[in-house]
């Protein structure tokens, strides 16, 4: 089945996108990774451990030439510090995507609207294909787009919390209010989480700590992978409206009196 | 001479950031660095001279979400 997903001439033929943190090393973050069937991973920008030079790049694992690298700016608090880090993100030489974060506090991890908002339009501004992750609100997605977001990408849930999708009305109505492709990003725990947000009709949904934290993190990786086909078909296939009542399946005529 | 490198205060011998990096035994086509807040793009790494005091930051990709 071919079914791309398209974000400013880029083609993601796979509609679920893997973060790559919080694995036990980078061989089991490779194989969960090809087991998800993706073709996009998020990674993040940090020192370089200049003490323990022993310590391996995360690239050795991850071809840039297999995966489209998709940089954060995770652990941004303050507009600068985002802009400071999808710069250095972009210099790297294998995107010009970001995901961008501004974190608003740190229990939550809720984003900062208003600094999202401002990093957004800078960045865009520069060049960059900018996917924000914000809330599950539809005016922010909508002033998002306003920016030059290249998609949005709302929670379902905070960040690793696994509660699922929280709130699927908002995001239906993020769906309906922006014309740009909607990643729900955050807050999955299982496979039924992907496959809801897929049959609301969003474009792609981004997966980490689902996988990383299972107990089997390469079979987590291949249930979300059939989850998330599940849903993209269901939700093209569209569903049956809900009713309230029975309706038989099997005919009436015919029967023995 | 004396700078800081991901925060750390060392005293190195390089005079550019291409030896820098061959000091720390860095491979230069993995990762960005920033001296002072700007950014070096990779091709001035040869020329670019480092400098007393200098605040450098050598960056790459880990794992994230």
């Amino acid at each position: 089945m071919t079914d791309p997903l398209i974000i400013k001439g880029i083609e993601f033929k796979s509609r679920l996108w893997v973060g790559t943190g919080k694995y036990k090393n980078f061989e089991e973050t490779a194989r969960a990774i090809e087991a998800s069937g993706t073709d996009v991973v998020t990674v993040a920008v940090r020192r370089v451990n200049i003490i323990d030079r022993s310590q391996e790049n995360l690239l050795d694992y991850i071809d840039p030439k297999k995966y489209k690298i998709l940089p954060n700016t995770a652990g941004c608090y303050t507009v600068e510090d985002a802009l400071r880090y999808a710069r250095l993100a972009r210099e790297a030489g294998v995107s010009d995507m970001i995901k961008l974060e501004v974190i608003g506090d740190e229990k939550t991890l809720f984003p900062d609207v208003c600094g999202l908002l401002k990093a957004t339009e800078i960045l865009a501004k520069e060049g960059f294909i900018v996917l924000p992750y914000t809330n599950d609100d539809p005016i922010t997605a909508k002033r998002l787009v306003d920016a030059g977001a290249a998609a949005v990408m709302p929670l379902g849930a905070p960040i690793g919390s696994g509660l699922g999708i929280r709130n699927p009305y908002n995001i239906k109505i993020i769906l309906e209010t922006v014309d740009v492709p909607v990643i729900v990003d955050a807050g999955v725990g299982t496979a039924s989480d992907v496959a809801i947000a897929m049959e609301l009709g969003c474009d792609a949904v981004l997966v980490n700590t689902a996988i990383a934290g299972a107990k089997d993190p390469i079979m987590m990786a291949e249930a979300l992978k059939h989850a998330c086909i599940a849903g993209r078909l269901a939700y093209k296939a569209g569903r049956i409206p809900k009713k309230l009542y029975a309706s038989a399946s099997s005919p009436i005529e015919g029967m023995l009196i | 001479m004396r700078v800081k490198v991901n925060g750390v205060e060392m005293d190195v011998m390089a005079d550019t950031i291409a030896k820098l990096l061959k000091e720390l035994d860095i491979n230069p086509s993995r990762v960005v660095v920033e001296v002072n807040l700007e950014i070096v793009k990779r091709v001035h790494f040869d020329e670019y001279k480092i400098k007393e005091g200098d605040s450098i930051e050598i960056v790459n990709f880990v794992g994230g979400g």
